[in-house]
């Protein structure tokens, strides 16, 4: 039981700890495609410190809800990153939630942004809102297809056994993942305001989204909204990694293992981070509402998935 | 000398509501005595029912005959753990917006107070009669005094033209709803029609029907009730009633009376007439994600905020008839762990509509209060001057929003279990499509979250769109006590799944003979097994709540809490005005560009060099110019055919008597 709280505290941290370094990595890889000069790779931890030094400042009118907002966003992406296995299987957080309450606690930390974007009531704030719950509602019913397909093969929702089935009992490819895998990319790219749904780097009123509900942050507010933004991304890629690629997370209680699952996740993290920039700078962002269309067919493909298990796996 | 049952004291406390609304005719011209000695009694008696309800989860069934009604059918009466959790849902829901309602009416004269107060009580004991009826008559008896008593609620304001029109359209539907139940109930007797006690419940329990006849009941039942519930398309009174109604009012026919419906579809389907086949429970489904997202959708692009309230009702409804139609599924097909699943799902959603539901609606009611205004796009910024009405109905609105750690998402989450684990249902498409239609549960549950942000966003938050609005005064202190115990409900109903799925079982288990596995233990809720899912609400609230603090402190004391203040930035636009936030119809526009092919939308823009613009967009519900105006004028035309044969003049209506008696003979001396 310790070495599961202590295995689970680890994770966390490292998480926490890695996570603005594969936002630096995804930022390095897309300099050398697009032919720029990278910036260093741990520029995003310089820029958390920057942040954390400065003095906040707030509007006039901001509430409490203004300020609370980022530490409980923070708070949902801890959490959300202690329950994905990463390294470790089956520890103890895990049953706390299955994949569908991991969809309710990213909806919570939604949620709290919008709300919070909506609190000094710019007309920025409010856009960013408006946009964010738009695309929340389109891309959740494609990632609960996703996540449906993925635990129709080992009967569970928890991610622990869907690792456990995948990786520690057989090894066998499902057509089904496939679809789901691809279906999964596209509904992470709509969560995580990446392109070509939303452009992480644009401050254009036209553009953008998650941009224009954090407009007013700024200091040790904006540091924690940048790292929850870190988090969920490196949640999302370890969530991918957990259902569709998990080989070499540790199995439960196996401390052996843990080199080699620090060696893997370290190597999955760098290709699909590189993945990420590659399909950020051959694709541009689309137009707001185009997002249906794009979302749909991520629905479609998860359905698609789930017939095929259907009529070829059963 | 009997013992005095549960039965019997739930009965005492009907009758004592019913005294109380004799007592306020009495005391027309004491407002004072009315709000603060009639309404707490009256809260009493139903923290009394609460009580009793749950006392009756754990009790065998009792029954009570009363030597009132027909000559052969005196009033039946019996409490079983169905009847009980729904008289626990009425008892706590009544307690909580009684005491709203000691506040809410403080400003009104003597006389009026006094007729609400006795529809008031008379509403209560309906609802809690219906709750209790056990044959067919003392049922349709309950059914028109709760009916009649919440129109006669609805038109407390009947000075107001739409507000007539609006208790006459809810009058309307809600009869013909009951008339459809009256054919239910008329094919639905016990084996010896030609006796009155044939239409007693136990009679029809221990009587079966054929297939066939089966059949027709469970649809004139799912019609009339579903008229009560507000099951698309017989919804459309639900978005004019509950505006039309005072606050308190709206709080109690959204979250209590809307649920005698689902009493009633429970009892009769599961109870009375027994071991339904798939295909209702088809037909169930369908409806219901149909009202699931045809209510939200429309939620989404209103601008009053107790409209948007009650299609949020209508959404919540759709919900509980899916699962539902889910329950009769899986009972049919022989998967009773699957149906105990779903059945408590639905009666938790149900608890749990009936909680955030009155709590959203009395908070709207302390907002009428402090600013005299329902269009949201007149609001905005309240959080800054009414903060504890604000912050209670936050929580209001996460749990409706379904987001956990509270109560919407325990049930949400229940029933999305039972959706995924369909595989192994016997019939195939079945297997397939209902996984499908689990889409489209997350879809109506995501777009609650998009209402619910823009519901909380354009009233509580940004700038106050009239300058008014800086007079704004918080609720009075009955009101916020109300606003602390439902909110105070939502936070608990979300926390203890485990204990609650275990007090439901005896509900559960009544109808289906079969209780819900639940493989967790008081932390964690595990439906089933434990190796399929689990979710603990107390770890994820502990969890977030620890990081919140723990980040707050450590980074106040790692680095410093330094704050100042500045006016908005707004990407450096420097003339920032109220008007720039979005409105509610600027909130809804991407719903309604992509759900146009549901609505009729009718708007007015103002030229851009229009010295004093105006803008009017509307949003119409097509099922009321489709469905809706075709019978009315089909009505009006059958009349004015019929107003053909009035000329005023005796003469022509000796002719039709006789005529009438002639062709009574004809068929009489046959």
């Amino acid at each position: 039981m310790t070495t599961g709280i202590a295995l689970q505290i680890g994770q966390t941290l490292l998480a926490l700890v890695l996570a603005p370094m594969l936002m630096g990595w995804v930022n390095v890889c897309r300099a050398w495609l697009q032919g720029r000069v990278a910036p260093p790779l741990l520029q995003p931890y310089y820029n958390l410190r920057k942040l954390f030094h400065k003095d906040a400042v707030l509007a006039h009118d901001a509430t409490r809800l203004f300020r609370f907002a980022p530490y409980i966003i923070f708070a949902c992406m801890v959490l959300a990153a202690g329950i994905v296995p990463t390294l470790a299987n089956d520890l103890p957080f895990s049953p706390a939630a299955d994949v569908i309450a991991l969809v309710g606690l990213f909806a919570l930390a939604r949620v709290f942004q919008a709300l919070a974007a909506l609190d000094i009531g710019t007309a920025f704030g409010s856009l960013g809102a408006r946009r964010e719950m738009l695309i929340a509602f389109l891309a959740e019913p494609a990632l609960l297809m996703v996540f449906f397909t993925a635990s129709l093969i080992s009967q569970s929702t928890e991610l622990p056994h869907i690792v456990d089935r995948l990786a520690h009992q057989e090894f066998a490819l499902y057509p089904s993942l496939a679809f789901a895998a691809v279906a999964f990319w596209m509904v992470s790219t709509a969560e995580n305001a990446r392109i070509p749904v939303d452009n992480p780097t644009t401050h254009l009123e036209l553009t953008m989204i998650h941009e224009a509900m954090v407009l007013e942050y700024s200091a040790r507010h904006l540091a924690m909204i940048e790292w929850a933004v870190a988090l969920k991304l490196f949640t999302y890629s370890t969530l991918g990694i957990a259902l569709f690629l998990p080989w070499g997370i540790a199995p439960a209680g196996d401390l052996n293992a843990l080199p080699l699952a620090l060696l893997a996740l370290a190597l999955k993290l760098a290709i699909g981070g590189a993945a990420l920039a590659l399909l950020e700078t051959v694709n541009a962002k689309m137009r707001l509402f185009r997002a249906p269309e794009f979302l749909g067919t991520a629905f479609l493909l998860a359905v698609l998935g789930m017939l095929t298990h259907f009529l070829l796996e059963v | 000398m009997p013992e005095t049952t549960l039965l019997d004291w739930a009965w005492a406390v009907v009758l004592y509501w019913l005294g109380l609304a004799a007592a306020s005719l009495a005391l027309q011209t004491q407002a004072g005595l009315t709000r603060w000695v009639v309404f707490p009694l009256g809260i009493l008696g139903a923290a009394a029912m609460a009580v009793l309800g749950a006392l009756a989860l754990a009790s065998p069934p009792t029954q009570f005959i009363l030597p009132i009604g027909l000559p052969e059918l005196p009033f039946h009466l019996r409490l079983d753990a169905l009847s009980g959790f729904f008289l626990i849902l009425l008892g706590v829901a009544s307690s909580g917006v009684g005491i709203y309602a000691i506040g809410y009416f403080r400003h009104m004269a003597a006389g009026p107070l006094a007729v609400l107060s006795l529809w008031y009580h008379l509403f209560l004991a309906g609802m809690a009669l219906v709750l209790l009826a056990d044959d067919a008559y003392a049922f349709m008896v309950a059914w028109e005094l709760m009916a009649l008593a919440s129109y006669f609620l609805v038109t407390t304001d009947h000075k107001i033209p739409d507000i007539r029109r609006a208790g006459f359209l809810y009058l309307l539907i809600a009869h013909v709803g009951a008339v459809a139940l009256l054919l239910a109930f008329g094919v639905l007797h016990g084996s010896d029609p030609a006796r009155m006690a044939a239409y007693s419940f136990d009679a029809m329990r221990e009587n079966t029907l054929n297939p066939a006849w089966a059949s027709v009941t469970f649809l004139l039942a799912l019609f009339g009730f579903g008229a009560k519930a507000g099951l698309v398309p017989l919804h459309v009174w639900l978005p004019e009633a509950h505006p039309a109604a005072p606050s308190p009012v709206s709080a109690l026919m959204s979250g209590v009376m809307l649920k005698t419906a689902i009493y009633g579809l429970l009892r009769v389907s599961l109870d009375l007439i027994g071991a339904p086949p798939a295909w209702w429970g088809t037909v169930a489904l369908s409806l219901g994600l149909v009202t699931a997202l045809y209510g939200v959708i429309f939620a989404a692009v209103q601008s009053d905020m107790k409209r948007l309230l009650a299609w949020s009702s209508i959404e919540n409804i759709g919900f509980i008839i899916a699962a539902f139609g889910l329950t009769l599924i899986f009972h049919a097909d022989g998967k009773g762990a699957l149906a105990a699943l779903t059945l408590t799902a639905l009666l938790y959603h149900a608890l749990n509509h009936a909680l955030f539901k009155s709590l959203l609606f009395v908070g709207t009611g302390s907002v009428l209060h402090a600013t005299g205004e329902r269009r949201m796009g007149r609001l905005g910024g309240l959080i800054r001057f009414m903060p504890w009405t604000a912050w209670l109905m936050l929580l209001g609105a996460l749990a409706i929003a379904g987001l956990p750690p509270l109560n919407g998402f325990v049930s949400e989450w229940l029933l999305l279990q039972a959706f995924l684990l369909t595989p192994g249902l016997t019939q195939p498409y079945l297997n397939m499509a209902i996984p499908v239609a689990a889409a489209v549960v997350v879809l109506a549950a995501a777009l609650a979250a998009y209402v619910m942000v823009k519901f909380y966003g354009v009233i509580f938050l940004g700038q106050p769109r009239d300058p008014e609005l800086n007079e704004a005064h918080e609720a009075g202190w009955p009101e916020r006590l109300s606003m602390l115990g439902l909110a105070a409900g939502c936070v608990v109903l979300g926390l203890v799944p485990s204990q609650m799925i275990g007090w439901l079982n005896p509900v559960v288990e009544a109808l289906l003979q079969q209780t819900l596995p639940n493989d967790g233990n008081w932390l964690m809720v595990a439906p089933l097994s434990a190796q399929r899912a689990s979710y603990a609400p107390l770890v994820f609230l502990a969890v977030v709540s620890a990081i919140t603090l723990l980040v707050f402190f450590g980074v106040k004391y790692v680095y410093h809490g330094r704050v100042r203040r500045a006016a908005p930035w707004d990407c450096g636009y420097p003339e920032l005005d109220a008007r720039m936030q979005d409105s509610a119809e600027g909130f809804g526009q991407p719903i309604r560009l992509i759900f146009s092919a549901f609505m009729r939308v009718e708007r007015i823009t103002p030229d851009p060099f229009d010295r004093q613009p105006q803008y009017r967009g509307d949003s119409r519900d097509k099922v009321w110019l489709w469905l809706y105006q075709p019978i009315a004028a089909a009505a009006a035309w059958l009349s004015a055919q019929a107003s053909r044969l009035q000329h005023g003049r005796i003469q022509w209506y000796l002719i039709y008597s006789f005529a009438t008696l002639i062709f009574l003979l004809v068929f009489v001396t046959r």
